[in-house]
């Protein structure tokens, strides 16, 4: 189910005016940078929909770049995410895009740091809850609501096993998982929704397993 | 875990519970929480929706001035006159109202379902509250009451105007709203159901026009009909009025016709009161300004 918790029906506490648009926004920023693993200095920001339409109204934009910046929903510096940006040296564009998508409101995002660039297509299907539907070409489906991992491996027989052996042994129950590859034996992402946030230890043991390339996660 | 109205009431009349409880259960078992980490959790919201009101009888006013100030217009009429819809009624819209000015103005409120329907769960627990003297575990029961009728439209249809029209937002609101209301004044759970089927029903086929796009213009006097709605379905409900269509067809046909809508009437800002002559030119104004 797309809801699981009462929580997302009342709530989330958030600074108005709108929760698809000002929190949900925030939240895909956020989860944008959770993945990048720090903060970005450039932001390329498609907005698609009712996104594209009423970003302006909405506080979509400043929204979208404070979550980037770190800004929790509820976080009072919200409206002024734009000017912290500024200062921070976080240089954001925004671009309406006329394109049809599935959802009306979505974003593309592709942020960078020096050589480092990520792009992500974020959703917000309401009450300020959101989900991840593509990183960097992969499709995927990620709440961001509840820790993960992200996996980026080779696809070679033995990949998976060797992560959920690890995630095993440390007793990390998996909640949700799913394996996406561009082509055969090519890159391919692991994305595994877990129960419990997982310590840099652990992450430092997946890194060194089989054919593992790059790992990210998300705190909830 | 409950994926429809009948399923809910039906797990609340077999356990002889009330449907908060139902919901309380669910989320303990769903998040492996405790009773008190999730009854402290609603609690905190609770604390920003009494905020919210407190904030929005001392006047706000948003950034582009078109919404703000009516919460306290309405206060001091219900002081000077006797208002023709009733004292908890209209105290009831002044509040939901009053919240959702707060939203407007980019203060700090929950979101229930949605920010642009804030207004109607708290602005009628906080009216009703006065006639009912609820204990404090009741008024966080009332929010999980409306959390459990909430969780179904958002699983089986949406919460959203983007994705539903203001039916899906404001009309939720309501219906939620209203199933709470008939819990805590002491209904049962098939009368909450009845109360949330009525409300819903009279919502069906509200559009998400805003005008300029924001969050202000209809939506926060669409609170007021939210709430008002709520407590007329209470009652309705309270007096063992039924729905001829059952709750959860209610809600079937809310998605269906959310489907049906086209885009421009969901939060687009393009159709409805948004292209009205008056509209038109307000968006120019404002955005002629700040841009």
């Amino acid at each position: 189910m797309k809801y699981n918790s009462v929580f997302d029906i009342i709530g989330p506490v958030m600074i108005g005016p709108s929760s698809s648009h000002t929190a949900g926004a925030a939240r895909i920023g956020l989860a944008a940078r959770n993945l990048f693993g720090k903060e970005p200095t450039w932001a390329r920001i498609h907005l698609y929909g009712s996104f594209a339409k009423t970003y302006k109204g909405h506080g979509t934009d400043f929204a979208l770049a404070g979550g980037l910046l770190g800004f929790k929903p509820d976080d009072p510096r919200m409206s002024k995410a734009l000017d912290v940006a500024e200062e921070r040296g976080l240089k954001v564009e925004f671009i309406e895009d006329s394109a049809k998508t599935e959802h009306p409101n979505t974003a593309r995002l592709i942020i960078g740091k020096d050589e480092e660039s990520m792009e992500l297509v974020g959703i917000s299907i309401g009450g300020g809850k959101v989900e991840v539907t593509e990183l960097n070409g992969f499709e995927l489906r990620l709440s961001g609501n509840h820790p993960a991992i992200l996996i980026m491996h080779n696809d070679r027989f033995g990949a998976i096993a060797s992560v959920t052996k690890i995630l095993a042994k440390h007793e990390i129950n998996i909640g949700h998982m799913e394996v996406n590859r561009k082509d055969v034996g090519k890159e391919a992402l692991m994305v595994i929704e877990v129960d419990q946030n997982v310590e840099d230890d652990i992450l430092k043991e997946l890194e060194n397993a089989d054919h593992i390339i790059r790992i990210s996660k998300i705190v909830s | 875990m409950f994926r429809t109205v009948a399923e809910l009431v039906e797990m609340a009349e077999k356990d002889n519970i009330q449907i908060s409880e139902v919901m309380i259960r669910q989320e303990m078992d769903v998040k492996n929480r405790t009773r008190e980490e999730v009854f402290a959790d609603m609690e905190k919201n609770l604390e920003v929706m009494e905020k919210a009101i407190e904030d929005s009888l001392k006047g706000v006013q948003s950034v582009t001035g078109l919404t703000g100030g009516d919460a306290v217009k309405i206060q001091s009429y219900m002081k000077e006159k006797t208002p023709l819809s009733g004292h908890l009624m209209l105290d009831a819209v002044s509040k939901a109202m009053g919240t959702n000015e707060v939203n407007a103005a980019m203060g700090t409120i929950c979101a229930t379902p949605t920010a642009g329907s804030a207004g109607v769960v708290p602005g009628t627990l906080f009216a009703v509250k006065n006639q009912l003297n609820p204990t404090r575990e009741q008024m966080i029961r009332y929010l999980f009451t409306s959390g459990a009728f909430g969780f179904v439209v958002a699983n089986n249809a949406f919460i959203s105007g983007a994705a539903g029209g203001c039916q899906a937002e404001v009309g939720s609101a309501g219906a939620m709203a209203s199933a709470a209301i008939v819990e805590m004044a002491g209904g049962t759970p098939q009368q909450s159901a009845e109360a949330f089927a009525i409300t819903l029903k009279n919502m069906l086929g509200l559009v998400c026009d805003p005008v300029a796009g924001l969050v202000e213009v209809p939506c926060v006097k669409r609170n007021a009909a939210g709430s008002s709605l709520a407590i007329v379905s209470a009652d309705l409900a309270l007096a063992n009025v039924t729905s001829r269509i059952p709750c959860d067809e209610v809600i079937g046909a809310m998605y269906r016709i959310g489907k049906q809508m086209p885009s421009s009437l969901r939060e687009t800002g393009e159709g409805g009161l948004a292209d009205t002559p008056t509209g038109r030119l307000l968006k120019e104004k404002i955005f002629g300004l700040t841009v």
